[in-house]
Order: C-alpha cells, then structure tokens, then sequence
C-alpha cells in the first residue's frame, strides 16, 4: 500500500479513481486501406452470413438431439459435451457479432439472431449493447471499459472458473435478477441510456420466465434433460469460448489508443474460428468494427504489414499470456509491450499519456 | 436566407457512397443514392462525434465507422442504436454537373 492508503493499481469501476476522460475515438490509430477497398470488405452479405448461422442452428438442433436419444446412457456425455459448445460457445461469439449489427444485410435477421444468441448467452440485449459500445471507444482504457476480463492485478483462476462460466456466469445471472426487478448499478447508468433501460427490464423478465419454465418443467419430468438442454449449455458449455476470448487483451498494454498494442490476433484451426467467429482476428475487429466476421481474414491480409505480428498459433498466444498475467499478480505494471514488434516499415503507434488520478465525474 | 455552396462534382461521388466536405469550421458528408439523387447531412456522427467519411452507405443508411449507428441520409433521422439523435440534413441542389448545398 501506498502511503494514502491508495492501493498501488488502478481502479476499474467506471465511476471511481480513475474513471478520467476516455479517448476521443478520432485519436485511435487505424491503418489506411484505400477506400474502395474498405468499401468492398464493409460489405454485408447475407449467404455467407446464412451459411455460418444455418450451420450453427443445426449443429445445435443434431446434437441437442443426440442428448435426447442418448440420455440415460454414457453416449449422453460426448452428446453434451458437444451441444454444449455449440450452444454455448459458439452462442457467444454470435452474439457479439449480431451486436455490431454487420453479419446479415437483412436487418430483420441480425436482430433475430441477436436475441437468440443473447437469451442462449445469458446477456441482456440492451446493456451489453450499450456495454460492448463503450468497450469500442475506449477499449481497456481503466475506468471507462466496462469490458476489461482482466484488471491488474489479474485472478488466473478466474480463467478456471469461467470454465465453467462461474464467475461471469453468475454476474449474468446477478444481472438478470437486478434488471427484471428494474434495478442498475452505478456502473450501468453510465453506459445505458435512458430511452434503453426499460428495453433492458423486459427483456431480463423474458429470459428469466423462460429459465423458470425450464426448471418447472425438469421438476415435473423430475430430469434434468431440461436444464441441460436449456440455460445449462451457457454454463457446462461456454469455455472453449472462455478460452479463446482470454487471448483478446490480457497482459497487453492498457489506455493506449492503438489496438495494435492492446489485442491480439492469432492465427486458429478452421475449428476454433467457427465457434470464435473469427474473433482471433482481433486487432483488426477493433480498428474497422464494421467489417463483418466473413471478411476479417481480408482485412488482415491488408494491414498485416503494418501491424505487430500475428501469433501463430494458439497455445503460442497461451504461452505469452499466461506468464504475464502471473508477473502481474506480484508487479500489476507489467505488460506484454508489443510496440517494439511493429515493422519497421509500419506507422509509429500515436504517442499518448492519459492524465492519471482524475475523480470521477 | 439561403447560402448555395459548390461543394463537389456530381462525379466525384460514387453511386451508393459519399464524401466530406469541410467550409470553414463546420463539416458535411453529401451522398449519391442508389436512385442518382443527392443529399448532404453534418459530416460527425451525432452520437460521438466520429466523422462518418469512413462509414458504410447501404441503400439510403449511413453506418457510423465506430458504432456501427445508422441515420437516414434523406431525413437525418436515427434508425439503429447506438445513435438516439438525429443528423441534421441541409437542401441539396445539381446544376451544370456540380453539387451544391444550402448551409444557411
């Protein structure tokens, strides 16, 4: 501790010690790619969109039904096993991309896999919405993302938790039971705009009155075919996303405004993308979020060059993240500096120093 | 009163695209539709500021770079979260090939 009894790291909150000025969002860096070509990757299209989503929702469907016709039998577990994933896991990565509304080129069908894959995510529509919003304009910028998986200094186990959803899992569910009651904490009210909150309450009540019907109806059945069929997967299943989404942003630098220092893209099998969205593209989701899912590895053929280089693997991502976050439970200033990894030929990362300990608004 | 400015060349913009324009300190974005026609509307997007040149036009939507917001270019009107207030939108002429708006 410091001497004002100040611990020595940052405050996370969004209204505390360090909830200052964020960035403005023209500050952060992103590389030129000519227009026309921007224009042609922005493009939303719904077949590719139809694909992925139509082979999601069967996969779902098959292996939900493979729990059925197995139940009872040791067959049930590798049944589970892989509902759960694709239920789960592959729900979430959906989510966040129907979030930024650039998966289908019909709007109706964005929207309708965006409460889909929120209800079978466990994530209000609206705040998390609002949440990722304020994640884009000042991402891991301490005080201002509501988003940060990991602040300094980080619990590992938390990574183990989550496998099994039980540390954010039961923050939804906390959420869930606060916003069916028309509640919000301090934090929410400073990213969730009044003409949304009482979207955000009804829709709290929906999942809610669905996950009590579920659990009526196992109580009835006296089986727990129903919760394992639904509201469990988002629990038993989410951790191979858990996993992949740990490597977006942990151990690297916090409130620069270039996310080629702050994320991380990795190169991942066809398998993990599928489930992960081709998420692994990371910095090039955050420097041009309106590129659809479908058109990030273009995106990163194009800035490749001026960008630190990508990880080529998954475990070698693992191999630096892990040890960094251990460093920073005894040094919370450490951080994976990818600066000096920029090539030689790409543009210097915008200098920037944000001012520190400013009071909350 | 009415302030008619050249602001570009019809041509300079492509169907389904846009452009910025900067007169003084204030700044535009002007639009082609997919019908031909023209349009102009504040160039920063009304929910932070960003300025929408690098945004996405589809149909008659802009989508704001950073949100991924959208407003009616015609109207100005606010149609996907995150963006709740409206663009304001300005008159917009063609005559002799050039695109011209009223800023007042």
């Amino acid at each position: 501790m410091t001497k004002d009894n100040t611990p020595p790291w940052r405050d996370y909150s969004l209204t505390g010690r360090d909830s200052g000025p964020s960035f403005a969002p023209k500050q952060w860096y992103s590389t030129p790619v000519p227009r026309k070509r921007m224009k042609e990757l922005m493009k939303r299209r719904d077949v590719p969109a139809l694909i992925d989503y139509g082979i999601w929702l069967g996969l779902v469907l098959a292996t939900g039904a493979l729990v059925v016709l197995t139940w009872g039998t040791w067959w049930a577990v590798p049944s589970i096993i892989l509902y759960g994933v694709f239920y789960g896991s592959c729900a979430d990565s959906r989510w966040h991309e129907c979030c930024h509304g650039t998966v289908f080129k019909t709007p109706w069908l964005n929207t309708a896999a965006y409460q889909l894959a929120s209800f079978m995510s466990l994530k209000n529509p609206y705040l998390w919405r609002w949440s990722h919003t304020r994640h884009h304009t000042d991402t891991v910028i301490v005080g201002k993302d509501p988003e940060i998986a990991f602040p300094r200094p980080p619990y590992p186990l938390n990574i183990l938790w989550n496998m099994l959803h039980l540390q954010s899992g039961w923050n939804e569910l906390k959420k869930m039971f606060w916003l069916a009651a028309g509640r919000l904490t301090k934090d929410q009210k400073t990213f969730l705009i009044e003409a949304d909150r009482s979207k955000a309450f009804w829709a709290s009540r929906v999942h809610l009155a669905i996950l009590a019907m579920t659990f009526v109806l196992a109580m009835v059945l006296q089986s727990w075919l129903p919760i394992v069929l639904i509201g469990g997967p988002t629990f038993y299943g989410s951790w191979l996303h858990h996993l992949l989404a740990s490597l977006q942003h942990a151990g690297l630098a916090e409130d620069v405004p270039d996310h080629r220092l702050n994320s991380r893209t990795v190169y991942m099998n066809r398998f993990f993308r599928f489930v992960y969205s081709n998420m692994n593209y990371h910095v090039e989701h955050h420097m041009y979020p309106m590129v659809p899912f479908y058109n990030l590895p273009a995106l990163h053929e194009e800035i490749k060059g001026d960008c630190p280089p990508a990880y080529p693997g998954t475990l070698a991502a693992f191999r630096e993240m892990l040890p960094a976050i251990l460093i920073q439970r005894r040094d919370p200033f450490y951080f994976v500096d990818r600066k000096p990894l920029l090539p030689e030929a790409a543009n210097p990362s915008p200098e920037y120093t944000r001012p520190t300990a400013i009071a909350a608004e | 009163m009415t302030n008619w400015t050249r602001a570009c060349a019809c041509d300079d913009i492509e169907t389904e695209d846009h452009i910025r324009y900067d007169n003084s300190d204030r700044t535009f974005a002007i639009y082609r539709s997919p019908e031909d026609e023209f349009y102009c509307t504040d160039g920063l997007c009304t929910h932070e500021e960003v300025h929408l040149e690098d945004g996405l036009v589809i149909d008659h939507l802009i989508e704001c770079p950073m949100h991924n917001g959208q407003f009616d270019y015609r109207t100005g009107e606010a149609k996907r979260s995150p963006v709740c207030v409206n663009l304001k939108t300005y008159p917009v002429k063609v005559e002799g090939g050039d695109v011209f708006i009223d800023i007042g």
